[in-house]
Protein backbone atom coordinates (compact mmCIF):
# COMPACT_ATOMS: atom_id res chain seq x y z
CA UNK A 1 0.00 0.00 0.00
CA UNK A 2 2.95 2.33 0.57
CA UNK A 3 6.33 2.15 -1.07
CA UNK A 4 9.27 4.08 0.26
CA UNK A 5 11.13 4.35 -3.03
CA UNK A 6 8.10 5.72 -4.87
CA UNK A 7 7.54 8.14 -2.01
CA UNK A 8 11.15 9.31 -2.12
CA UNK A 9 10.99 9.87 -5.88
CA UNK A 10 7.75 11.81 -5.55
CA UNK A 11 9.07 13.98 -2.75
CA UNK A 12 12.09 14.76 -4.86
CA UNK A 13 9.91 15.69 -7.85
CA UNK A 14 7.67 17.92 -5.71
CA UNK A 15 10.27 19.62 -3.57
CA UNK A 16 13.04 19.83 -6.12
CA UNK A 17 13.88 22.66 -8.45
CA UNK A 18 11.52 25.54 -9.02
CA UNK A 19 8.31 23.85 -7.92
CA UNK A 20 9.25 24.35 -4.30
CA UNK A 21 9.52 28.09 -4.90
CA UNK A 22 5.75 28.34 -5.47
CA UNK A 23 5.16 26.18 -2.43
CA UNK A 24 7.25 28.53 -0.30
CA UNK A 25 6.21 31.83 -1.92
CA UNK A 26 2.52 31.51 -1.06
CA UNK A 27 2.94 30.83 2.68
CA UNK A 28 5.60 33.56 2.82
CA UNK A 29 3.13 36.01 1.29
CA UNK A 30 0.45 34.97 3.79
CA UNK A 31 2.79 35.52 6.73
CA UNK A 32 3.92 38.91 5.37
CA UNK A 33 0.31 40.04 4.97
CA UNK A 34 -0.60 38.85 8.46
CA UNK A 35 2.36 40.66 9.99
CA UNK A 36 1.51 43.85 8.10
CA UNK A 37 -2.15 43.73 9.13
CA UNK A 38 -1.28 43.08 12.77
CA UNK A 39 1.36 45.82 12.93
CA UNK A 40 -0.81 48.44 11.22
CA UNK A 41 -4.28 47.59 12.44
CA UNK A 42 -3.72 45.66 15.67
CA UNK A 43 -5.46 42.46 16.71
CA UNK A 44 -8.87 42.16 15.03
CA UNK A 45 -11.09 39.10 14.56
CA UNK A 46 -12.76 40.49 11.43
CA UNK A 47 -9.34 41.01 9.80
CA UNK A 48 -8.31 37.47 10.74
CA UNK A 49 -11.41 35.99 9.08
CA UNK A 50 -10.85 38.19 6.01
CA UNK A 51 -7.20 37.22 5.55
CA UNK A 52 -7.50 33.53 6.45
CA UNK A 53 -10.83 32.96 4.67
CA UNK A 54 -10.48 35.39 1.77
CA UNK A 55 -6.86 34.72 0.93
CA UNK A 56 -5.52 31.60 2.64
CA UNK A 57 -8.41 29.16 2.26
CA UNK A 58 -9.81 30.65 -0.96
CA UNK A 59 -6.61 30.89 -3.00
CA UNK A 60 -3.54 29.54 -1.20
CA UNK A 61 -4.87 26.07 -0.33
CA UNK A 62 -6.31 25.27 -3.81
CA UNK A 63 -3.19 26.57 -5.59
CA UNK A 64 -0.83 24.55 -3.41
CA UNK A 65 -3.21 21.61 -3.91
CA UNK A 66 -2.95 22.00 -7.70
CA UNK A 67 0.84 22.22 -7.61
CA UNK A 68 1.29 19.23 -5.30
CA UNK A 69 -1.61 17.08 -6.58
CA UNK A 70 -0.88 17.32 -10.28
CA UNK A 71 2.87 17.62 -9.74
CA UNK A 72 2.94 14.22 -8.01
CA UNK A 73 2.07 12.31 -11.17
CA UNK A 74 1.32 14.47 -14.23
CA UNK A 75 4.93 15.31 -15.28
CA UNK A 76 5.86 11.61 -15.20
CA UNK A 77 2.93 10.65 -17.39
CA UNK A 78 3.66 13.63 -19.63
CA UNK A 79 7.31 12.80 -20.33
CA UNK A 80 6.71 9.05 -20.37
CA UNK A 81 9.01 8.17 -17.47
CA UNK A 82 6.03 6.66 -15.62
CA UNK A 83 6.78 3.58 -17.76
CA UNK A 84 9.87 2.80 -15.68
CA UNK A 85 7.76 2.90 -12.53
CA UNK A 86 4.98 0.77 -14.01
CA UNK A 87 7.48 -1.82 -15.22
CA UNK A 88 8.51 -2.57 -11.63
CA UNK A 89 6.74 -5.43 -9.82
CA UNK A 90 4.52 -3.05 -7.86
CA UNK A 91 0.73 -3.00 -7.82
CA UNK A 92 -0.39 0.19 -9.54
CA UNK A 93 -2.69 0.74 -6.58
CA UNK A 94 0.40 1.14 -4.41
CA UNK A 95 1.86 3.72 -6.77
CA UNK A 96 -1.28 5.88 -6.65
CA UNK A 97 -1.76 5.52 -2.90
CA UNK A 98 1.87 6.38 -2.23
CA UNK A 99 1.77 9.40 -4.51
CA UNK A 100 -1.50 10.52 -2.93
CA UNK A 101 0.00 10.19 0.55
CA UNK A 102 2.98 12.30 -0.49
CA UNK A 103 0.77 14.92 -2.17
CA UNK A 104 -1.42 15.14 0.95
CA UNK A 105 1.62 15.38 3.22
CA UNK A 106 3.13 18.20 1.14
CA UNK A 107 -0.15 20.12 0.83
CA UNK A 108 -0.96 19.78 4.54
CA UNK A 109 2.55 20.78 5.58
CA UNK A 110 2.67 23.85 3.34
CA UNK A 111 -0.87 25.07 4.21
CA UNK A 112 -1.71 24.25 7.83
CA UNK A 113 1.52 25.46 9.43
CA UNK A 114 1.49 28.93 7.83
CA UNK A 115 -2.26 29.32 8.43
CA UNK A 116 -1.89 28.45 12.13
CA UNK A 117 1.09 30.79 12.54
CA UNK A 118 -0.56 33.68 10.72
CA UNK A 119 -3.78 33.09 12.69
CA UNK A 120 -1.77 33.39 15.89
CA UNK A 121 -0.09 36.54 14.58
CA UNK A 122 -3.41 38.08 13.54
CA UNK A 123 -5.44 37.59 16.70
CA UNK A 124 -3.76 34.98 18.91
CA UNK A 125 -6.41 32.32 18.20
CA UNK A 126 -9.17 34.42 19.75
CA UNK A 127 -12.58 32.75 19.19
CA UNK A 128 -10.72 29.72 17.85
CA UNK A 129 -10.44 31.31 14.40
CA UNK A 130 -6.85 30.17 13.80
CA UNK A 131 -7.48 26.57 14.81
CA UNK A 132 -10.77 26.46 12.85
CA UNK A 133 -9.05 27.52 9.61
CA UNK A 134 -6.12 25.20 10.26
CA UNK A 135 -8.43 22.17 10.52
CA UNK A 136 -10.38 23.35 7.46
CA UNK A 137 -7.14 23.69 5.49
CA UNK A 138 -6.00 20.20 6.50
CA UNK A 139 -9.28 18.62 5.43
CA UNK A 140 -9.42 20.63 2.21
CA UNK A 141 -5.82 19.62 1.47
CA UNK A 142 -6.77 15.93 1.54
CA UNK A 143 -9.73 16.41 -0.81
CA UNK A 144 -7.84 18.74 -3.19
CA UNK A 145 -4.90 16.32 -3.40
CA UNK A 146 -7.17 13.41 -4.35
CA UNK A 147 -9.09 15.48 -6.92
CA UNK A 148 -6.02 17.02 -8.55
CA UNK A 149 -4.12 13.72 -8.57
CA UNK A 150 -7.08 12.30 -10.48
CA UNK A 151 -6.89 15.21 -12.92
CA UNK A 152 -3.20 14.44 -13.38
CA UNK A 153 -4.02 10.90 -14.50
CA UNK A 154 -6.95 11.94 -16.70
CA UNK A 155 -5.70 14.91 -18.68
CA UNK A 156 -2.51 16.34 -20.07
CA UNK A 157 -3.73 19.82 -19.23
CA UNK A 158 -4.20 18.85 -15.59
CA UNK A 159 -2.82 22.14 -14.25
CA UNK A 160 -5.17 24.17 -16.42
CA UNK A 161 -8.23 22.15 -15.46
CA UNK A 162 -7.22 22.25 -11.81
CA UNK A 163 -6.95 26.03 -12.00
CA UNK A 164 -10.27 26.25 -13.84
CA UNK A 165 -11.89 24.33 -11.00
CA UNK A 166 -10.22 26.42 -8.32
CA UNK A 167 -10.76 29.82 -9.95
CA UNK A 168 -13.79 29.62 -12.21
CA UNK A 169 -15.88 27.08 -10.38
CA UNK A 170 -15.16 28.03 -6.78
CA UNK A 171 -14.46 31.74 -7.15
CA UNK A 172 -16.51 33.02 -10.11
CA UNK A 173 -19.51 30.70 -10.26
CA UNK A 174 -19.48 30.18 -6.49
CA UNK A 175 -19.99 33.90 -5.96
CA UNK A 176 -22.88 34.21 -8.43
CA UNK A 177 -24.72 30.87 -8.35
CA UNK A 178 -25.47 29.69 -4.78
CA UNK A 179 -26.01 26.10 -5.91
CA UNK A 180 -22.40 25.80 -7.04
CA UNK A 181 -21.27 26.39 -3.46
CA UNK A 182 -22.76 23.04 -2.45
CA UNK A 183 -20.23 21.40 -4.77
CA UNK A 184 -17.13 23.21 -3.64
CA UNK A 185 -14.34 21.78 -1.50
CA UNK A 186 -13.78 25.23 -0.04
CA UNK A 187 -17.34 25.41 1.32
CA UNK A 188 -17.21 21.86 2.68
CA UNK A 189 -14.09 22.64 4.65
CA UNK A 190 -15.52 26.01 5.73
CA UNK A 191 -18.46 24.16 7.21
CA UNK A 192 -16.00 22.33 9.43
CA UNK A 193 -14.39 25.64 10.38
CA UNK A 194 -17.83 27.05 11.22
CA UNK A 195 -18.35 24.17 13.65
CA UNK A 196 -15.01 24.73 15.38
CA UNK A 197 -14.87 28.53 15.60
CA UNK A 198 -16.80 30.34 18.32
CA UNK A 199 -20.31 31.34 17.23
CA UNK A 200 -19.41 35.06 17.44
CA UNK A 201 -16.74 34.72 14.76
CA UNK A 202 -17.99 35.48 11.28
CA UNK A 203 -17.10 32.09 9.78
CA UNK A 204 -20.00 30.83 7.69
CA UNK A 205 -20.55 28.10 5.15
CA UNK A 206 -23.46 27.28 2.85
CA UNK A 207 -23.25 23.56 3.47
CA UNK A 208 -24.48 21.75 6.59
CA UNK A 209 -21.76 19.90 8.52
CA UNK A 210 -22.97 16.27 8.05
CA UNK A 211 -23.46 16.76 4.32
CA UNK A 212 -20.05 18.45 4.04
CA UNK A 213 -18.33 15.53 5.76
CA UNK A 214 -20.05 12.98 3.52
CA UNK A 215 -19.14 14.96 0.38
CA UNK A 216 -15.52 15.41 1.49
CA UNK A 217 -15.08 11.68 2.10
CA UNK A 218 -16.93 10.81 -1.10
CA UNK A 219 -14.80 13.16 -3.22
CA UNK A 220 -11.56 11.83 -1.74
CA UNK A 221 -12.48 8.14 -2.03
CA UNK A 222 -14.00 8.40 -5.50
CA UNK A 223 -11.09 10.49 -6.75
CA UNK A 224 -8.55 7.98 -5.45
CA UNK A 225 -10.51 4.99 -6.76
CA UNK A 226 -10.82 6.44 -10.24
CA UNK A 227 -7.16 7.46 -10.45
CA UNK A 228 -6.23 3.87 -9.54
CA UNK A 229 -8.49 2.69 -12.35
CA UNK A 230 -6.95 5.17 -14.77
CA UNK A 231 -3.43 4.09 -13.96
CA UNK A 232 -4.40 0.41 -14.17
CA UNK A 233 -5.81 1.00 -17.63
CA UNK A 234 -2.76 2.96 -18.81
CA UNK A 235 -0.97 0.93 -21.46
CA UNK A 236 2.80 0.91 -21.26
CA UNK A 237 3.27 0.61 -24.98
CA UNK A 238 0.80 3.38 -25.82
CA UNK A 239 1.78 6.95 -26.52
CA UNK A 240 0.79 7.66 -22.87
CA UNK B 1 47.66 9.87 -61.49
CA UNK B 2 45.17 12.53 -62.28
CA UNK B 3 46.73 15.52 -63.90
CA UNK B 4 43.90 17.84 -62.99
CA UNK B 5 42.76 18.44 -66.51
CA UNK B 6 39.73 16.18 -66.28
CA UNK B 7 38.85 17.27 -62.72
CA UNK B 8 35.54 19.09 -62.66
CA UNK B 9 32.71 19.80 -60.37
CA UNK B 10 29.53 18.03 -61.30
CA UNK B 11 26.46 20.14 -61.48
CA UNK B 12 24.06 18.07 -59.41
CA UNK B 13 21.19 20.42 -59.81
CA UNK B 14 21.30 22.78 -56.81
CA UNK B 15 19.57 25.95 -57.76
CA UNK B 16 19.54 29.41 -56.31
CA UNK B 17 16.35 30.96 -55.09
CA UNK B 18 15.22 33.27 -57.84
CA UNK B 19 11.79 34.17 -56.49
CA UNK B 20 10.80 37.41 -54.88
CA UNK B 21 12.48 38.29 -51.55
CA UNK B 22 9.71 39.47 -49.29
CA UNK B 23 11.93 41.18 -46.74
CA UNK B 24 11.86 41.97 -43.05
CA UNK B 25 8.46 43.58 -42.85
CA UNK B 26 6.84 40.51 -44.39
CA UNK B 27 8.60 38.24 -41.88
CA UNK B 28 7.47 40.45 -39.00
CA UNK B 29 3.90 40.43 -40.26
CA UNK B 30 3.98 36.66 -40.76
CA UNK B 31 5.25 36.10 -37.22
CA UNK B 32 2.56 38.43 -35.89
CA UNK B 33 -0.35 36.77 -37.73
CA UNK B 34 0.96 33.29 -36.95
CA UNK B 35 1.12 34.11 -33.23
CA UNK B 36 -2.27 35.84 -33.22
CA UNK B 37 -3.96 32.93 -35.00
CA UNK B 38 -2.25 30.45 -32.69
CA UNK B 39 -3.59 32.19 -29.62
CA UNK B 40 -7.13 31.34 -30.70
CA UNK B 41 -6.15 27.83 -31.79
CA UNK B 42 -6.47 28.62 -35.53
CA UNK B 43 -4.04 26.61 -37.57
CA UNK B 44 -3.52 24.19 -34.70
CA UNK B 45 -5.10 20.83 -33.91
CA UNK B 46 -8.78 20.56 -33.00
CA UNK B 47 -7.81 19.76 -29.41
CA UNK B 48 -5.96 23.05 -29.09
CA UNK B 49 -9.01 24.95 -30.29
CA UNK B 50 -11.26 23.64 -27.52
CA UNK B 51 -9.94 25.75 -24.63
CA UNK B 52 -9.50 29.17 -26.28
CA UNK B 53 -12.74 28.91 -28.23
CA UNK B 54 -14.60 27.55 -25.20
CA UNK B 55 -13.34 30.39 -23.02
CA UNK B 56 -14.26 32.90 -25.72
CA UNK B 57 -17.80 31.45 -25.88
CA UNK B 58 -18.11 31.77 -22.09
CA UNK B 59 -16.80 35.33 -22.38
CA UNK B 60 -19.46 36.23 -24.96
CA UNK B 61 -22.35 34.55 -23.13
CA UNK B 62 -23.11 37.29 -20.56
CA UNK B 63 -23.12 39.93 -23.32
CA UNK B 64 -25.72 37.98 -25.31
CA UNK B 65 -27.81 37.31 -22.20
CA UNK B 66 -27.70 40.91 -21.01
CA UNK B 67 -28.73 42.31 -24.38
CA UNK B 68 -31.59 39.81 -24.48
CA UNK B 69 -32.71 40.79 -20.97
CA UNK B 70 -32.43 44.50 -21.73
CA UNK B 71 -34.51 44.04 -24.87
CA UNK B 72 -37.25 41.85 -23.46
CA UNK B 73 -37.61 43.31 -19.97
CA UNK B 74 -37.23 46.85 -21.29
CA UNK B 75 -34.36 48.13 -19.13
CA UNK B 76 -33.02 51.58 -19.97
CA UNK B 77 -29.37 50.54 -19.44
CA UNK B 78 -27.33 47.33 -19.62
CA UNK B 79 -27.06 45.37 -16.34
CA UNK B 80 -23.22 45.26 -16.54
CA UNK B 81 -21.37 48.46 -17.45
CA UNK B 82 -18.95 48.39 -20.38
CA UNK B 83 -16.02 49.23 -18.12
CA UNK B 84 -16.82 46.50 -15.56
CA UNK B 85 -17.32 43.70 -18.07
CA UNK B 86 -13.70 42.51 -18.25
CA UNK B 87 -13.37 42.76 -14.48
CA UNK B 88 -16.60 40.83 -13.95
CA UNK B 89 -15.24 38.06 -16.19
CA UNK B 90 -11.73 38.32 -14.79
CA UNK B 91 -11.19 34.61 -13.99
CA UNK B 92 -12.06 33.73 -17.60
CA UNK B 93 -9.82 36.45 -19.04
CA UNK B 94 -7.05 35.42 -16.64
CA UNK B 95 -7.26 31.81 -17.80
CA UNK B 96 -7.20 32.89 -21.43
CA UNK B 97 -4.14 35.09 -20.88
CA UNK B 98 -2.44 32.24 -19.02
CA UNK B 99 -3.10 29.86 -21.92
CA UNK B 100 -2.21 32.27 -24.71
CA UNK B 101 1.04 33.73 -23.37
CA UNK B 102 2.98 30.47 -22.85
CA UNK B 103 1.56 29.14 -26.13
CA UNK B 104 3.30 32.05 -27.92
CA UNK B 105 6.77 31.71 -26.47
CA UNK B 106 7.30 28.43 -24.61
CA UNK B 107 7.26 26.07 -27.59
CA UNK B 108 9.91 28.14 -29.38
CA UNK B 109 12.07 27.96 -26.25
CA UNK B 110 11.41 24.29 -25.55
CA UNK B 111 12.31 23.06 -29.01
CA UNK B 112 15.10 25.61 -29.31
CA UNK B 113 13.87 27.12 -32.57
CA UNK B 114 14.54 30.74 -31.60
CA UNK B 115 18.03 30.60 -33.18
CA UNK B 116 16.31 29.61 -36.43
CA UNK B 117 14.11 32.70 -36.23
CA UNK B 118 17.13 34.89 -35.66
CA UNK B 119 18.99 33.40 -38.64
CA UNK B 120 16.26 34.99 -40.81
CA UNK B 121 16.27 38.69 -41.61
CA UNK B 122 14.31 39.52 -38.45
CA UNK B 123 16.14 40.57 -35.30
CA UNK B 124 15.53 39.88 -31.67
CA UNK B 125 13.66 43.13 -31.23
CA UNK B 126 11.33 42.23 -34.10
CA UNK B 127 10.56 38.89 -32.51
CA UNK B 128 9.68 40.52 -29.18
CA UNK B 129 7.63 43.26 -30.85
CA UNK B 130 5.70 40.75 -32.99
CA UNK B 131 4.93 38.46 -30.06
CA UNK B 132 3.93 41.34 -27.78
CA UNK B 133 1.74 42.94 -30.45
CA UNK B 134 0.08 39.59 -31.18
CA UNK B 135 -0.70 38.92 -27.52
CA UNK B 136 -2.00 42.50 -27.07
CA UNK B 137 -4.30 42.03 -30.06
CA UNK B 138 -5.46 38.62 -28.86
CA UNK B 139 -6.33 39.90 -25.37
CA UNK B 140 -7.91 43.05 -26.79
CA UNK B 141 -10.13 41.01 -29.14
CA UNK B 142 -11.02 38.65 -26.31
CA UNK B 143 -12.07 41.53 -24.04
CA UNK B 144 -13.49 43.96 -26.60
CA UNK B 145 -15.59 41.74 -28.90
CA UNK B 146 -18.22 41.07 -26.19
CA UNK B 147 -18.42 44.86 -25.71
CA UNK B 148 -18.97 45.36 -29.44
CA UNK B 149 -21.75 42.77 -29.32
CA UNK B 150 -23.31 44.44 -26.28
CA UNK B 151 -23.04 47.87 -27.95
CA UNK B 152 -24.67 46.74 -31.20
CA UNK B 153 -27.34 44.91 -29.23
CA UNK B 154 -27.85 47.92 -26.98
CA UNK B 155 -28.32 50.22 -29.98
CA UNK B 156 -30.75 47.80 -31.63
CA UNK B 157 -32.67 47.60 -28.34
CA UNK B 158 -32.87 51.40 -28.43
CA UNK B 159 -31.09 52.15 -25.15
CA UNK B 160 -30.07 55.69 -26.08
CA UNK B 161 -27.31 56.41 -28.59
CA UNK B 162 -25.31 59.09 -26.76
CA UNK B 163 -25.13 57.26 -23.46
CA UNK B 164 -24.30 53.90 -25.04
CA UNK B 165 -21.60 55.36 -27.26
CA UNK B 166 -20.00 57.13 -24.32
CA UNK B 167 -19.97 53.95 -22.21
CA UNK B 168 -18.70 51.93 -25.16
CA UNK B 169 -15.83 54.35 -25.82
CA UNK B 170 -14.82 54.18 -22.15
CA UNK B 171 -15.00 50.39 -22.29
CA UNK B 172 -12.74 50.35 -25.38
CA UNK B 173 -10.20 52.66 -23.72
CA UNK B 174 -10.08 50.37 -20.70
CA UNK B 175 -9.75 47.30 -22.94
CA UNK B 176 -6.67 48.80 -24.61
CA UNK B 177 -5.04 49.49 -21.26
CA UNK B 178 -6.05 46.06 -19.99
CA UNK B 179 -4.52 44.33 -23.01
CA UNK B 180 -1.25 46.31 -22.92
CA UNK B 181 -0.72 45.67 -19.20
CA UNK B 182 -1.69 42.00 -19.14
CA UNK B 183 0.18 41.13 -22.33
CA UNK B 184 3.45 42.63 -21.07
CA UNK B 185 3.20 40.97 -17.67
CA UNK B 186 2.07 37.56 -18.92
CA UNK B 187 4.50 37.38 -21.83
CA UNK B 188 7.47 38.23 -19.63
CA UNK B 189 6.49 35.60 -17.03
CA UNK B 190 5.83 33.00 -19.74
CA UNK B 191 9.16 33.67 -21.46
CA UNK B 192 11.06 32.65 -18.33
CA UNK B 193 10.24 28.95 -18.64
CA UNK B 194 10.33 26.55 -21.60
CA UNK B 195 7.67 24.34 -19.97
CA UNK B 196 4.15 25.25 -21.02
CA UNK B 197 2.36 23.83 -17.98
CA UNK B 198 4.67 25.64 -15.65
CA UNK B 199 4.18 28.86 -17.62
CA UNK B 200 0.39 28.56 -17.40
CA UNK B 201 0.56 28.06 -13.65
CA UNK B 202 3.03 30.91 -13.22
CA UNK B 203 0.92 33.41 -15.18
CA UNK B 204 -2.24 32.40 -13.28
CA UNK B 205 -0.30 32.76 -10.06
CA UNK B 206 1.01 36.23 -10.90
CA UNK B 207 -2.47 37.41 -11.89
CA UNK B 208 -4.57 35.90 -9.11
CA UNK B 209 -2.52 35.55 -5.93
CA UNK B 210 -1.80 39.29 -5.57
CA UNK B 211 -5.45 39.98 -6.44
CA UNK B 212 -6.79 37.76 -3.66
CA UNK B 213 -4.26 39.22 -1.23
CA UNK B 214 -5.10 42.81 -2.23
CA UNK B 215 -8.85 42.23 -1.95
CA UNK B 216 -8.51 40.71 1.53
CA UNK B 217 -6.27 43.59 2.64
CA UNK B 218 -8.65 46.21 1.22
CA UNK B 219 -11.54 44.69 3.15
CA UNK B 220 -9.45 44.76 6.33
CA UNK B 221 -8.40 48.38 5.72
CA UNK B 222 -12.00 49.47 5.16
CA UNK B 223 -13.30 47.71 8.25
CA UNK B 224 -10.59 49.29 10.37
CA UNK B 225 -11.73 52.73 9.26
CA UNK B 226 -8.95 53.74 6.84
CA UNK B 227 -11.01 54.11 3.65
CA UNK B 228 -8.32 56.16 1.93
CA UNK B 229 -5.85 53.27 2.13
CA UNK B 230 -8.11 51.07 -0.02
CA UNK B 231 -7.05 52.74 -3.29
CA UNK B 232 -3.37 52.68 -2.39
CA UNK B 233 -3.48 48.96 -1.57
CA UNK B 234 -4.90 48.49 -5.08
CA UNK B 235 -1.44 49.30 -6.48
CA UNK B 236 -0.24 45.79 -5.81
CA UNK B 237 -2.15 43.60 -8.27
CA UNK B 238 -2.91 43.94 -12.01
CA UNK B 239 -6.63 43.30 -11.51
CA UNK B 240 -7.05 45.96 -8.84
CA UNK B 241 -4.97 48.44 -10.90
CA UNK B 242 -7.43 48.18 -13.80
CA UNK B 243 -10.40 48.27 -11.43
CA UNK B 244 -9.16 51.40 -9.68
CA UNK B 245 -8.41 53.14 -12.99
CA UNK B 246 -11.87 52.49 -14.39
CA UNK B 247 -13.61 53.78 -11.26
CA UNK B 248 -11.31 56.86 -11.00
CA UNK B 249 -11.19 57.98 -14.62
CA UNK B 250 -13.95 56.23 -16.60
CA UNK B 251 -16.93 56.68 -14.23
CA UNK B 252 -17.14 52.93 -13.66
CA UNK B 253 -18.57 51.32 -10.58
CA UNK B 254 -15.74 50.24 -8.28
CA UNK B 255 -15.21 46.53 -7.76
CA UNK B 256 -13.25 47.17 -4.57
CA UNK B 257 -14.73 45.94 -1.29
CA UNK B 258 -17.73 48.12 -0.29
CA UNK B 259 -17.46 49.86 -3.70
CA UNK B 260 -14.79 52.24 -2.46
CA UNK B 261 -13.55 54.62 -5.16
CA UNK B 262 -9.82 55.48 -4.88
CA UNK B 263 -8.94 59.03 -3.84
CA UNK B 264 -7.67 61.38 -6.60
CA UNK B 265 -4.04 60.88 -5.59
CA UNK B 266 -4.44 57.12 -5.48
CA UNK B 267 -6.18 57.19 -8.88
CA UNK B 268 -3.22 58.88 -10.56
CA UNK B 269 -0.84 56.57 -8.71
CA UNK B 270 -2.78 53.56 -10.06
CA UNK B 271 -2.53 54.87 -13.62
CA UNK B 272 1.19 55.60 -13.23
CA UNK B 273 1.77 52.15 -11.74
CA UNK B 274 -0.08 50.44 -14.62
CA UNK B 275 2.09 52.27 -17.17
CA UNK B 276 5.24 51.56 -15.17
CA UNK B 277 4.50 47.83 -14.88
CA UNK B 278 3.78 47.61 -18.62
CA UNK B 279 7.01 49.38 -19.59
CA UNK B 280 9.20 47.51 -17.10
CA UNK B 281 7.82 44.11 -18.10
CA UNK B 282 8.30 44.94 -21.78
CA UNK B 283 11.92 45.97 -21.18
CA UNK B 284 12.54 42.81 -19.14
CA UNK B 285 11.06 40.78 -21.99
CA UNK B 286 13.43 42.41 -24.45
CA UNK B 287 16.32 41.70 -22.07
CA UNK B 288 15.27 38.05 -21.84
CA UNK B 289 15.76 37.62 -25.58
CA UNK B 290 19.11 39.37 -25.72
CA UNK B 291 21.02 36.27 -24.63
CA UNK B 292 22.52 34.34 -27.53
CA UNK B 293 21.75 30.69 -26.81
CA UNK B 294 18.60 31.22 -24.73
Amino acid sequence: MYNHTVARLTYRALLGRRRVLILIALPALLLTISLAVRLIGGSDDGAAVEVLGGFALASMVPLIGVVAGTGAIAPEIDDGSIVYLLAKPLPRRTIILTKLTVAIAVTVAFTTAPILVSGLILNGNSQGIASAYTVAAAVAAVAYSAIFLLLGTVSRNAVVFGLIYALVWEALLGSTLPGVRTLSVQQWSLSLAEGIAASGADVTSDVALPLALVLLVAATVLGTWYSIRRLTALTVTGDG
Amino acid sequence: MSTGTDARIHNIGYRNYTGERLGISYARRALFTHSLRGSFGLGRSARSKVLPMGLFAIMMAPAVVMVAIAAFVGLDELPIEYTSYALFMQPIVGLYVALAAPQMVSLDLRFKVTPLYFSRPIERRDYVVAKYAALCCAIFLFVALPLVLAYVGGLLADLGFAEQTRGFAQGMALSVLFALLHAALALWVASLTPRRGFGVAAVIGVLTIPYFAVTALQAVAYEQGSENAVGWIGLFSPGSLIDGIQSSFLDGRSGYPYEQTPTDGAGFALLAMAILVTVVCYLLLGRRYRKAGL
